[in-house]
């Protein structure tokens, strides 16, 4: 089950691609504090391209940020698939290695399909402080878009003011 | 989740009956080859239905993929203004490998447009703006990628190869209760 509302979202410590470069530092929780983030776990890379849920986030990047929020993917694939798929769609916005051990952070976080051996569909919209604010978990067939996001981010913003 | 907002308006671009039972809305990229084969079954739909369908296209372009998406759109936009919406969407999704200005201009004259006019509608911050807000709707609606159609308001997740949305669309009308004569 994903993490709900009010729980604190698990730290993690991720080998991370953005922009075609692999991160020096690991990507972390920690790193986050302050800013929303909102992390989408998806199974793979390299799914079939227009139909797939990333690039549309991609294009959403500045709506995100004007609501005061960053994005992260999240797969079990390694950081070297993830350079190269995220160079490959273009993605401007950090894919995170959820590989060693593998899916660990996608089972702290509720997430983890042990059968298939990667995660759900997933978003979390966690607040500055840590806490989750909002998840959900899509059908592994049917990509979520950003509608759910969009209005968490609201109601998270008018929460703040 | 996944409701078309805002609903199907003044603003929106709609080919076919308007009282027609049933409304399919495509976001849409112009560049996109999934939409380019979506095209073709949007036609052949629109044969199978005749008067029961009203199709609605709104643009959904994945600029950042697709380099001419955006400029596409703005182009079919600016066609609009010129009553010419529908003609420029279809020359647009015959071309997708020719998307250049040099072409959106071309077509714009193919299509009888009056081109300075057609060049300040493309450069304008109107048209623009018209792109842009279909694209917020989308991703408020729950648009998922291109392209992402909606059934009378409600996102569609099947397959929208015609034999299997061709047969949805009939049994939604089917399960219609019979309409008043007027």
């Amino acid at each position: 089950m994903a993490l709900e509302p009010g729980r604190q979202a698990p730290d993690f410590s991720l080998q991370a691609a953005v922009d075609g470069r692999i991160e020096e530092r690991p990507a972390t929780l920690r790193g986050y504090r302050g800013r929303v983030l909102v992390l989408a776990f998806y199974p793979a890379d390299w799914s079939p391209v227009c139909s797939d849920q990333l690039p549309v986030y991609n294009e959403l990047l500045g709506e995100f940020r004007g609501l005061g929020a960053e994005l992260a993917g999240l797969s079990v694939d390694g950081v070297w698939s993830h350079r190269a798929f995220g160079l490959e769609r273009r993605l401007h916005y950090p894919l995170l290695a959820d590989f060693e051990p593998k899916g660990e952070i996608a089972r702290a976080y509720g997430v983890y399909r042990a059968k298939d051996g990667f995660s759900e569909r997933a978003l979390f919209v966690i607040d500055g402080a840590g806490k989750v604010f909002w998840s959900y978990v899509s059908p592994l067939d049917v990509n979520p878009g950003a509608d759910g996001i969009l209005e968490a981010l609201g109601q998270l913003q008018a929460r703040n003011r | 989740m996944s409701r078309l907002t805002p609903p199907v308006g003044p603003r929106d671009h709609v080919q076919g009956d308007p009282t027609a039972p049933i409304e399919l809305v495509e976001y849409g990229d112009f560049e996109c080859p999934f939409c380019g084969r979506a095209y073709f079954v949007v036609k052949a739909l629109q044969q199978a239905l005749g008067d029961s369908l009203r199709f609605v296209f709104r643009n959904f372009p994945l600029g950042t993929m697709h380099p001419h998406a955006v400029r596409a759109a703005q182009a079919a936009e600016a066609a609009a203004l010129q009553d010419s919406f529908w003609k420029m969407h279809d020359v647009l999704f015959e071309n997708q490998t020719d998307l250049e200005d040099e072409d959106l201009v071309e077509y714009a004259t193919e299509i009888g447009l009056d081109p300075p006019r057609f060049q300040r509608d493309l450069d304008s911050p109107e048209v623009a703006e018209k792109v842009r807000a279909d694209f917020l709707s989308g991703a408020r609606s729950g648009v998922n990628g291109t392209p992402t159609f909606f059934v009378n308001g409600e996102r569609y997740d099947g397959s929208w190869e015609l034999d299997v949305l061709l047969p949805r669309l009939r049994a939604l009308l089917d399960a219609q209760p019979e309409l008043p004569f007027d």
